[in-house]
């Protein structure tokens, strides 16, 4: 080990605590220090905390952010995700290429540079957007991409980069100094509970007034949600972890916002930040923990001092600390953990996987997290969103709260809104809300299709237009992209399985293979090729998926193409060839005619292939 | 009566199990009484000219041509066997799937120690058929009827088959007709 090596890596893992489980954290400030992490780089910091290689290795292959392989000085991160592609992200990548003389993948020669393909950012109503460094660069034209990249290149090296990247700071705290971004709330509806006025910490003081287990019975009356997605009963999560056994438990929150076209945890983080930790801070409470943690997407990293310094504020008021608000004996403070661009670690286990210094992958359950979490002990992971809403169930009552939305599904929700329609943006809408009246509302009246809750979720077409967002409906974490006139759906559900295949985890062979499988035979029906018994092929396939899947992510990928099968079916078949008789279906004459094909680069003279 | 019809094609094959078929010796004077040949390298018929009521296929699919031809018989024969290993399994032909396509074509075009290439190019010539990724046994690409295993089947094995089904029977043939040792 060199010694200059030693030097860098040193001071970090002592910054740590030469804790193991801040891997993830060591290794990001690692990165930040050496531009990237190279063999030797691995080597050193196994050594210096004393682990096997082959666990430092295995971390810095998984996090897309953290790079095996020395990249460009400033990695240019463009998003792929469907709005994006939408709105223009393939001209604004050739632009980039154009520029750059490279292409996706691939550093220019003076180390400058590296171009990548990046998974939702969260900027799906301002796209197309890339990330350059930590950077958010929205609203890109091939124009601007290419204009900016030139004026990149005349900068010295080391030279500040922020100034040139963001011309103009968005609205609200997006202009505030410790964020400086260009990213813009597109705040359109502020609803009653996360976006409206309140009084700040009313209701940490009036839940400090209470005892854990009355907060927890209010939560429940108020028939609390969890807000990202699945809906499980927060108060009823509570609860199991209060009663199970151990020496201290652990109150999580999940910002990893990963969830393509999902953004609204993006705005929370910048407007109503006070709001979150406070509920963060009763939640603490409630179950009985003296340490939460706030696990911030990687792509959110410029939200992140921003953060900090609101947590350092809220400590100095004593609102977080020793004895919060004076209440003796409870004691509760959040560090931040920083994710590095996983789709996965969204899923809770492979979240509390990740906030251990590990890689992302998902754990077995049962033991679920309520009785053995994160390092062993009991925890509870709740969204953004479902911790905003606990302060002011306690501060306004749990009758208020359940008078808002329908009876199953009560409260607000936030919707993130993208893709063909006229207002994109946030909307904080009470649940039981139609899609027609929400598709009223962001001008996406002419959609034909509209994706509800990301790829995991569903595609519907207008006849599910008077079906209402809630719980058990039309159920979403947030996610809203509108398709209109002339977008193929069966090209959206072979995107989003693009997506699927770049963000499986790869540990379980059905998620591994089928959604590679799935996305195969889509593909070949939307390229004329199709056959009748494709359609049973993709069901059959798509249901050994979601049943033999590990997580959630394998249980939930084939979802778009079983939304197509159920939806758009008709879409579907109009394409499909029959074969003639006697010809083996799903022998796919053109799929094994094209490497020679491209080997001798001349048609068949038998097939259309 | 007209008399049954037979096709006959090798693919991806040695010609091998062609060769067996004229080894059933004086039985093909019988055989030409029984039925009238369509399509075969025997009588050198390039085409399928009608309905045909057996089809032979010796060897796998390697190639465009072979799938094209495959296809032909499927869409005219009524009954169609794999006739040998290469039919049915892809036989010695299938070897080469352990090999990437692209190592195929240099060996055989480039960098094989007898080639002779001075355009230092894989050739795009259309007569010669595009390769399959794999070399497929038949019934991976159409429907097949029968299979007649051996490398290649005995004479007496094609006989006892064809007739058993020229007499519209279902072949049933002795174990001492299929085994190989």
């Amino acid at each position: 080990m060199s010694a200059n090596l030693q030097e860098a890596i040193g001071p970090v893992c002592e910054s740590f605590g030469h804790d193991r489980t801040r891997l993830l954290d060591i290794l990001l400030a690692v990165q930040q220090r050496l531009g990237g992490i190279d063999d030797r780089a691995i080597d050193a910091v196994a050594a210096e905390l004393a682990i096997p290689r082959v666990d430092v290795a295995g971390v810095v292959s998984f996090y897309t952010f953290l790079a095996p392989k020395t990249r460009g000085q400033l990695v240019i991160r463009l998003c792929n995700d469907l709005p994006d592609l939408m709105m223009g992200a393939e001209e604004v990548a050739a632009g980039l290429e154009a520029e750059l003389g490279i292409r996706f993948g691939e550093t220019t020669p003076d180390g400058r540079f590296t171009l990548e393909w990046a998974s939702c950012i969260g900027m799906s109503d301002q796209a197309p957007a890339a990330l350059f460094g930590d950077v958010v660069v929205p609203r890109l034209t091939p124009g601007t991409a290419r204009r900016l990249v030139a004026e990149l290149r005349q900068q010295p090296p080391g030279a500040d980069l922020h100034r040139l990247l963001v011309r103009a700071y968005g609205d609200g705290a997006n202009a505030h100094d410790l964020v400086r971004a260009a990213v813009e709330n597109n705040l359109r509806q502020a609803g009653e509970v996360i976006f409206a006025q309140a009084e700040p910490d009313a209701g940490l003081s009036k839940a400090l007034a209470m005892s854990p287990a009355e907060v927890i019975r209010e939560v429940k009356t108020a028939r609390l949600r969890g807000r990202g997605g699945a809906g499980f009963p927060t108060g009823m999560k509570w609860e199991f972890v209060r009663a199970a056994d151990g020496p201290q438990r652990y109150l999580i929150c999940n910002a990893d916002e990963g969830e393509p076209g999902t953004f609204k945890d993006r705005v929370i983080l910048t407007e109503r930040p006070d709001l979150l930790f406070e509920g963060m801070t009763i939640a603490g409470y409630a179950i009985g923990a003296e340490h939460g943690i706030l696990y911030l997407r990687g792509e959110y990293a410029y939200l992140r001092a921003y953060l900090e310094h609101v947590l350092a504020r809220r400590r100095e008021k004593g609102l977080l600390g020793k004895s919060v608000l004076g209440k003796p004996g409870f004691n509760f403070d959040i560090r931040i953990q920083m994710g590095a661009g996983a789709y996965i670690c969204g899923e809770e286990t492979a979240l509390i996987s990740s906030c251990e210094g590990l890689r992302g992958d998902p754990k077995n359950r049962p033991p679920f997290p309520a009785q053995r979490g994160y390092l062993g002990h009991p925890t509870s992971v709740n969204n953004v969103e479902t911790l905003c809403c606990v302060p002011r169930i306690i501060q306004r009552g749990s009758g208020w709260f359940a008078s808002i939305g329908s009876r199953r599904s009560t409260g607000t929700k936030c919707l993130s809104i993208s893709g063909d329609c006229t207002r994109r943006g946030v909307y904080e809408l009470p649940l039981g809300t139609t899609l027609r009246d929400v598709l009223a509302r962001c001008g996406g009246e002419d959609a034909v299709a509209v994706q509800v809750g990301g790829p995991s979720g569903r595609l519907v077409g207008p006849e599910a237009f008077d079906r209402e967002i809630c719980f058990d409906d039309l159920a979403t974490g947030g996610s809203l992209v509108v398709f209109g006139p002339g977008r193929d759906p069966l090209w959206v559900a072979s995107q989003y399985m693009a997506f699927f295949i770049h963000e499986s985890c790869g540990y379980c062979t059905p998620c591994r293979v089928g959604n590679v499988l799935l996305k195969e035979r889509v593909d070949r029906i939307l390229a004329g090729r199709g056959e009748p018994e494709d359609l049973d092929y993709l069901r059959a396939l798509a249901t050994t998926v979601k049943t033999a899947s590990r997580c959630g992510l394998g249980q939930t990928s084939p979802n778009p193409v079983l939304s197509v099968l159920d939806n758009f079916r008709p879409a579907c078949e109009a394409r499909l060839k029959e074969p003639f008789e006697g010809r083996q279906t799903g022998f796919d004459i053109a799929a094994k005619l094209a490497e020679a094909q491209r080997l001798t680069g001349r048609k068949s003279v038998h097939f259309d292939a | 009566m007209a008399k049954p019809k037979v096709a006959t094609t090798s693919l991806c094959g040695c010609f091998g199990c062609h060769m067996s078929l004229l080894d059933i010796d004086d039985r093909i004077l019988k055989l030409v009484e029984l039925v009238d040949f369509d399509r075969s390298p025997i009588n050198d018929i390039k085409k399928i000219e009608g309905q045909v009521d057996i089809g032979l296929i010796e060897g796998g699919c390697c190639n465009e041509e072979n799938l094209a031809v495959l296809h032909e018989f499927r869409k005219h024969c009524k009954i169609l066997i794999s006739v040998g290993d290469c039919a049915t399994n892809g036989g010695i032909p299938a070897m080469r799937n352990m090999v990437p396509l692209g190592e195929c074509y240099e060996e055989a075009f480039l960098n094989g120690p007898t080639v002779v290439n001075p355009t230092g190019r894989i050739p795009d010539d259309p007569e010669i058929p595009l390769l399959l990724d794999k070399v497929y046994p038949c019934h991976e690409a159409v429907k097949i009827d029968y299979h007649l295993p051996g490398c290649p089947p005995s004479a007496d094995t094609l006989w006892a088959a064809l007739v058993a089904l020229l007499e519209g029977r279902e072949p049933e043939l002795p174990y001492e007709l299929l085994k190989y040792d």
